[in-house]
């Protein structure tokens, strides 16, 4: 055994050692940022604040942005899906006249989640009201139920659904905030798309977020707020 | 990816289990989630795996006579194809 | 033999009208693949009408079915020995009609293939989910107060089972209610009285089915209906028609005095084209003030008014229910007080409704299933009400 081969062999030794130590923690850590897959978190409640001051009569851009993004016909029969619709208001007392985007408001206290019979429609951890389409019965309950007339059934056959939003006859829809956007990090298609930047969406619990400081400085209402089921979605201008 | 045997025994079970953790928890697994089993197993020839006789899943459906209910509401189409060719 | 026997006659019409019955109930199924197949596109029902004719008949069945057991709880819990003489007839109606109701609720379904899933996954929270219980809980207890009293050695515990049959179709009726009752966004429901207006309706139309079915089964079987039972029972009926009176006018009174309700109240008894027209002719005249008036001033033949009386309550009861479930859903939703709103969507507008005839088929079948229960069951067993000499208890 000569002094080199001691060197050798312990250089071997150290340098594996050394790079076995800067290696591994990157593996685990790829492991956690590439597709190790978490579940929707309680920590995060997702919402939105409408300015409605900044939504334009006649414009429909979010409409049109969700019923490209979730493969909606667009049509406007009594039987059509509408996820989202633009409300043209008017005060009976002061003639003043608004609009603004309607959509389901993700309500912590959700009636159709409620009444639903087979747990098909249900909050997610992260406050996403959805309407599970395995156990969807299409009894229609919830559509009665919702206060906000946020939900469509599905009246007719469907074909070449969006792969990311499965849409099927028989069974209750309603807007999904964009929940396969939203798990991938990227907003919903409505906020997105507004021209007027009038939606804003953001994690309501987050004291940093956008949203969170606005709601916190700014004056906002919850339609039908006295029904006590805090919804997600805020409105400003109301 | 499971062996075929065992695909064949069980792709219904994994597929249940699945579609709870994906939809109610938003646990989102790639490699699990039925668009990237699409992907894959769709033809070449038109993109699906429902469209003919002897696409993917109507092969074997068809024979063993079971209602395939998935593509009710699932489309059968892989995702890429609609992306490459724009549409959306 | 010069002549045929009578019963020959009766054996055959028997079977023409099981026959008749089963094809209003194929024509019931044809509706329901035409559903299946195309979808609800096919019927009347829209995003703004959810619920419609199917459910009017539906409803109508269901609540019924409880009501007529009535006739049995005031024999096996009350005592009365003319109606415990009935009550196996109730309770034979009681699961026809269950058994109908039911029938059209489940095929309405947009997914009818997912019953197993609606029972594997219960939401505890749901009214509906709670009527599931409730109403198969009623076909075994009614099952088992039947077997108690068909079967002699069950006798002495007919009135345990009567006891218990009588507490849970309160429940069930009381469900049936507040599964209107639960909805507090909207302005024709979310009241607590709905759960009680529910158990009056019931008394009422149960007892109407009863009279008709008994009419029936005596006139089939030659027979003659002792007058005095027939008196007690109409003048039960028409009791229960002036409870129910009662009900509704309280419900519309307390509802028109709010003012945020004025609208919905306006719109439901005045203005609403065919919604007041069915409430006040075809509920309050001819389903309430036109039976008691034959109820109490028997015409030309006191049995004939009786029957005609009995089915207009039932009609009358058919009225109701439309205008509660469908006008209910066509005033718009008040999501913006204070402002008039328009959309695409229908906010701010009366919604219309035309019903198809897939709706009426479906709902036609379930009477007819109602109907085949009833008359194969009144032929197979023996469920013929026998009186006992003295009506007096």
């Amino acid at each position: 055994m000569n002094d080199v081969n001691i060197r050798r062999r312990d250089f071997l030794k150290t340098s594996v050692g050394a790079a076995a130590v800067a290696i591994v923690p990157g593996m685990m850590l790829f492991d956690l940022s590439h597709g190790k897959p978490e579940n929707a978190s309680g920590k995060v409640r997702w919402g939105m604040l409408i300015d409605t001051t900044q939504c334009k009569t006649g414009c429909n851009d979010c409409v049109t942005a969700c019923n490209n993004e979730n493969g909606l016909s667009g049509g406007i029969r009594a039987t059509d899906s509408q996820w989202i619709r633009k409300i043209e208001l008017k005060s009976d007392s002061t003639r003043r006249e608004l609009s603004l985007p309607m959509m389901c408001q993700h309500c912590e206290n959700p009636p159709c989640v409620d009444v639903c019979p087979t747990t098909a429609s249900f909050k997610r951890a992260d406050g996403i009201v959805l309407v599970d389409k395995h156990r969807c019965i299409g009894c229609r309950y919830c559509m009665l139920a919702c206060p906000y007339k946020a939900r469509s059934f599905v009246h007719e056959p469907l074909h070449d659904q969006n792969p990311d939003v499965p849409r099927g006859k028989g069974t209750v829809e309603a807007c999904t905030l964009c929940v396969h956007r939203v798990d991938q990090g990227i907003q919903p298609a409505c906020s997105e798309a507004c021209s007027n930047k009038a939606i804003l969406f953001g994690d309501l619990n987050d004291p940093e977020s956008e949203i969170a400081k606005k709601i916190s400085s700014m004056a906002s209402v919850q339609i039908r707020a006295d029904l006590h089921l805090n919804p997600g979605i805020r409105y400003q201008g109301l | 990816m499971k062996e075929t045997q065992w695909m064949r025994k069980n792709h219904m079970d994994l597929l249940k289990h699945q579609r709870d953790e994906t939809m109610r928890k938003g646990i989102r697994d790639e490699k699990y989630s039925l668009k990237n089993c699409i992907e894959c197993h769709a033809s070449t020839k038109d993109d699906s795996v429902i469209a003919r006789d002897d696409s993917f899943c109507v092969a074997c459906h068809r024979y063993e006579a079971v209602k395939i209910d998935c593509f009710e509401c699932h489309s059968g189409k892989r995702k890429s194809s609609g992306l490459q060719r724009g549409a959306k | 033999m010069n002549t045929l026997p009578p019963m020959y006659f009766k054996n055959r019409l028997y079977y023409v009208l099981l026959a008749a019955a089963g094809l209003v109930v194929l024509t019931g199924l044809y509706a329901v693949y035409m559903m299946e197949h195309h979808g609800h596109i096919i019927t009347g029902m829209n995003n703004q009408i959810m619920w419609g004719i199917p459910h009017v008949f539906a409803i109508f069945l269901i609540v019924a079915a409880s009501g007529v057991l009535n006739v049995a709880s005031i024999g096996s819990v009350f005592g009365k020995a003319a109606y415990k003489a009935r009550a196996p007839l109730a309770g034979l109606l009681s699961i026809a009609m269950l058994a109908g109701g039911l029938a059209v609720l489940m095929l309405d379904l947009g997914r009818p293939d997912r019953i197993i899933v609606a029972a594997t996954n219960y939401n505890i929270t749901s009214v509906f989910a709670w009527n599931v219980v409730l109403y198969s809980g009623m076909f075994s207890l009614v099952l088992i107060y039947l077997w108690t009293m068909m079967e002699r050695r069950m006798n002495p515990w007919s009135k345990a089972a009567g006891f218990a049959v009588f507490v849970w179709r309160f429940v069930l009726t009381t469900g049936t209610g507040l599964i209107f009752a639960f909805l507090t966004a909207r302005q024709a429901y979310g009241s607590a009285m709905l759960a009680p207006m529910f158990i009056v309706l019931s008394f009422a139309w149960g007892l109407a089915v009863f009279m008709l079915a008994q009419t029936a089964i005596y006139a089939w079987n030659e027979k003659l209906l002792d007058p005095a039972i027939q008196q007690r029972m109409k003048n039960l009926l028409a009791i229960f028609v002036l409870g129910s009176l009662y009900m509704v006018a309280t419900y519309h009174l307390t509802n028109s005095y709010f003012a945020h309700q004025s609208g919905f109240e306006q719109f439901i008894l005045f203005e609403g084209e065919i919604y007041p027209n069915l409430f006040w002719w075809g509920y309050v005249c001819f389903g309430s003030l036109l039976p008691l008036l034959l109820l109490y001033f028997p015409g030309i033949s006191k049995g004939i008014s009786i029957s005609v009386a009995a089915l207009l309550v039932i009609l009358g009861g058919f009225a109701l229910l439309y205008v509660f479930i469908i006008g209910g859903q066509a005033y718009p939703l008040n999501i913006f007080s204070g402002y008039t709103v328009n959309s695409s969507f229908g906010d701010g507008q009366i919604s219309s409704y035309s019903p198809s005839l897939y709706e009426f088929l479906l709902g036609f079948g379930g009477l007819s299933i109602a109907f085949i229960i009833t008359a194969s069951g009144a032929r197979m067993l023996s469920f013929m009400p026998i009186d006992k000499p003295c009506t007096s208890d």
